[in-house]
């Protein structure tokens, strides 16, 4: 627990804390990032990028050897998956616009092949003496154990460069993101803005490769958008909350990691944000889980209670379970079924209420209003105060109803 | 092509086309039905569901390694499923935090659990083993008749047979509610077809391909397969049996193929080791798949302009 709250404060050492920065960075700028993609309901186009860049790391490090250096230079690995990864989103682009193959299709076509022809490249290369302390295998899951100051560096300032670029462009992409069509109205050239969004994506996704590894990376695009989007319906805001979920997420897994030995830094990340996206699933007001029964059940309950005022009405016998026990807990009719005089009323408004809608609807053939009736909203919601006097001018007095 | 062959090269080469002709078959409904990525999702799910399975036997054992990846690919289905309709969220994107959020579980219930005894790695699951399914009782072509040394049969092989086996039956048996839920789901329920139970048996079968593939070949194969020889036979046709054929023999094809290159491929360049087979064989269903963007006779969307 210490050693967790020292990692949480930057205590635990410089390396670890560069990395909790970068981490926290990287959590920021692919949340945002991806918020663009979840918008333009491409999220899973980051698949596609991410395990792209295997095999130009592959690449990057025979190229490297064969011009006689270590290899293990990150940078150049970086530049290498960069490369790959852009070959594959032109590729997914070119196969879903030119080919009769969907959008689909043509980002799990590029994500195996790509990985597949990685792999392959990997296998080469632990065959020659120097890929065997390569540790390439830690692009594929990520690892912070062992890493140098020098890539610790490379992701804290990459994190920084890809937030301020999201911060640059963020009116142009949010626009495009929300409306496309509007936006080429607009005069935006929409499909500069969307090759610079998947130039973010890729930024994030080959800075990543070292803390988080290939395959979860994705997660970092999606799940910070998707749960961001559960509390709020207004662009701008869901960007910023996706990117300070997925900074929150990569803080404190970066943390979490360093405190104990056997958490690998990218799965716990990712199970942050995916703990952070199940509660948002649950709770979030309006679109939650949670939410949402709770306002069906409200719903229930005022038809099961109308249904049950307008039996009363019409002197019918309830015999719904449900509807029974509501008005028996507001105390509208006695243990016996029997309307109390509470419930007399109340039934005595219902039936008023439709009679004046009645009226409503033979005098004003408007059905901007009378359309408004649908059995629960009050009439007093929709006309006004003298309009109502004068349905109840041409109704006659009120009668009194279950007797 | 003597005992060798037999003993090394014959079984992984079977077992790699069965298992790509599994995936291939459900795969050609997948691509139609805009599902294909549910395969890439299934197959990441896949490595929770052996650890769990593991961690509750302790053993490596086939069968509760194949039940445990099948229970988390129904888990995964369900969960896409559920946080889709629940959370009002594009499939993509449901399918997007699932897979990763379980693939994550995964890895890490993996470090936190002491497998160090045991051939259980991340690797593994991704790259397979097929290089090491050989028939070591083999004596020549003629052990193909002798039951001593076909009792020796890799289990992989007669298990992978088994499930191709049921599922080129199953597309066979099911060809036309499952050609007419695909183009016309309108039109299928109109006539009284389960839609939605076609399309649940379509993922489940596919579940099962992928599963019972990866055991065998590792994840990679399992995704290209399921997509490239569908999406490479859509290109050449426009009937969906003779898409179905095509792909089909594009899966017999990349297998072959990717499994001759590797184990032979570097050593006629001069090198010494092999490279990764299942690597290899989703290089060639992609550059197949290539091939097909490039040249296929059906390869335009109708009704774009060339310049769309």
């Amino acid at each position: 627990m210490e050693a967790f709250l020292d990692a949480l404060t930057l205590q635990a050492g410089y390396n670890a804390a560069l990395v909790a920065i970068g981490a926290a960075l990287l959590g920021f700028a692919a949340g945002t990032a991806g918020s663009f993609l979840f918008l333009r309901k491409r999220a899973l186009v980051s698949d596609a990028v991410a395990h792209a860049t295997l095999p130009g790391v592959g690449i990057a490090f025979l190229i490297m050897v064969a011009l006689g250096g270590e290899g293990r230079s990150l940078i150049g690995l970086l530049l290498g998956s960069a490369l790959s990864a852009w070959i594959g989103l032109l590729l997914v682009e070119w196969i879903a616009h030119r080919t009769r193959l969907a959008e689909d299709a043509a980002i799990g076509a590029v994500l195996s092949v790509f990985f597949g022809f990685g792999v392959v490249l990997l296998t080469v290369i632990q065959t020659l003496d120097r890929g065997r302390q390569a540790g390439l295998e830690d692009f594929l899951l990520g690892s912070t154990a062992g890493m140098l100051l020098q890539d610790a560096q490379i992701i804290a300032i990459g994190g920084a460069l890809v937030v301020a670029a999201i911060w640059v462009l963020r009116r142009p992409m949010t626009l495009v993101s929300f409306d496309a069509g509007y936006a080429a109205a607009m005069g935006v050239d929409t499909r500069r803005v969307d090759l610079a969004m998947m130039g973010l994506v890729m930024a994030v996704t080959v800075i990543g490769l070292k803390l988080v590894g290939l395959i979860l990376i994705v997660a970092l695009l999606i799940i910070p958008a998707v749960t961001a989007r559960f509390w709020t319906n207004r662009v701008e805001r869901v960007l910023w909350a996706a990117g300070a979920i997925g900074g929150v997420s990569g803080y404190v897994g970066a943390a979490l990691s360093a405190s104990a030995p056997d958490l690998p830094t990218g799965p716990i990340i990712v199970l942050i944000a995916a703990a952070l996206f199940a509660l948002s699933l649950l709770l979030a007001p309006a679109r939650g889980v949670l939410a949402a029964s709770l306002a069906h059940r409200r719903f229930q309950r005022r038809v099961h209670r109308r249904q049950g005022l307008l039996a009363l009405v019409r002197g019918e016998p309830i015999h719904d379970p449900l509807t029974l026990r509501i008005l028996r807990a507001e105390g509208l009719i006695r243990a016996d079924g029997v309307a109390t005089d509470k419930g007399r009323a109340h039934a005595a408004k219902i039936a008023r209420d439709e009679r004046r809608w009645d009226i409503a609807r033979r005098v004003h053939q408007d059905t901007s209003l009378t359309g408004r009736y649908d059995g629960l909203t009050p009439i007093e919601d929709v006309f006004t105060a003298d309009q109502i006097a004068d349905f109840d001018a041409r109704l006659g007095p009120p009668q009194p109803v279950g007797f | 092509m003597g005992v060798e062959f037999v003993q090394f090269s014959l079984t992984p080469i079977l077992i790699g086309v069965l298992a790509a002709v599994a995936c291939a078959l459900p795969g050609n409904f997948l691509i139609l039905r805009r599902q294909a990525l549910i395969g890439d999702a299934i197959s990441h799910v896949v490595l929770p569901g052996i650890v769990v399975a593991f961690l509750i036997t302790g053993t490596v054992a086939a069968i509760p390694m194949l039940l445990g990846a099948g229970a988390a690919a129904l888990v995964a289905v369900v969960l896409i499923e559920a946080i889709r309709r629940l959370g009002g969220i594009e499939p993509g994107a449901a399918m997007g935090v699932v897979f990763t959020a379980l693939f994550a579980g995964g890895v890490l219930l993996l470090e936190q659990s002491d497998t160090s005894g045991v051939h259980l790695d991340v690797e593994h699951a991704l790259m397979g083993n097929l290089e090491t399914l050989i028939w070591l009782r083999a004596e020549g072509w003629s052990s193909l008749i002798d039951p001593v040394a076909l009792a020796g049969l890799p289990p992989e092989l007669p298990r992978m047979g088994f499930v191709a086996g049921s599922i080129a039956v199953l597309t066979w048996v099911f060809w036309r509610p499952l050609k007419l839920s695909t183009f016309d789901e309108g039109f299928a329920q109109a006539i009284g077809l389960p839609v939605s139970a076609i399309g649940l048996g379509l993922v489940v079968t596919a579940a099962v391909a992928a599963v019972a593939a990866f055991d065998a070949v590792g994840s990679i194969i399992v995704i290209a397969m399921f997509i490239c020889p569908p999406a490479a036979a859509r290109l050449m046709t426009d009937s969906l049996s003779a898409q179905v054929w095509w792909s089909v023999f594009f899966a017999i094809l990349s297998a072959i193929a990717g499994y001759v290159l590797a184990g032979y491929g570097p050593i006629w360049l001069g090198f010494s080791n092999s490279v990764s087979a299942a690597g290899m064989i989703a290089t060639i269903s992609g550059a197949i798949l290539g091939l097909a963007c490039l040249f296929g006779p059906r390869r335009a969307r109708v009704g774009v302009s060339a310049g769309a």
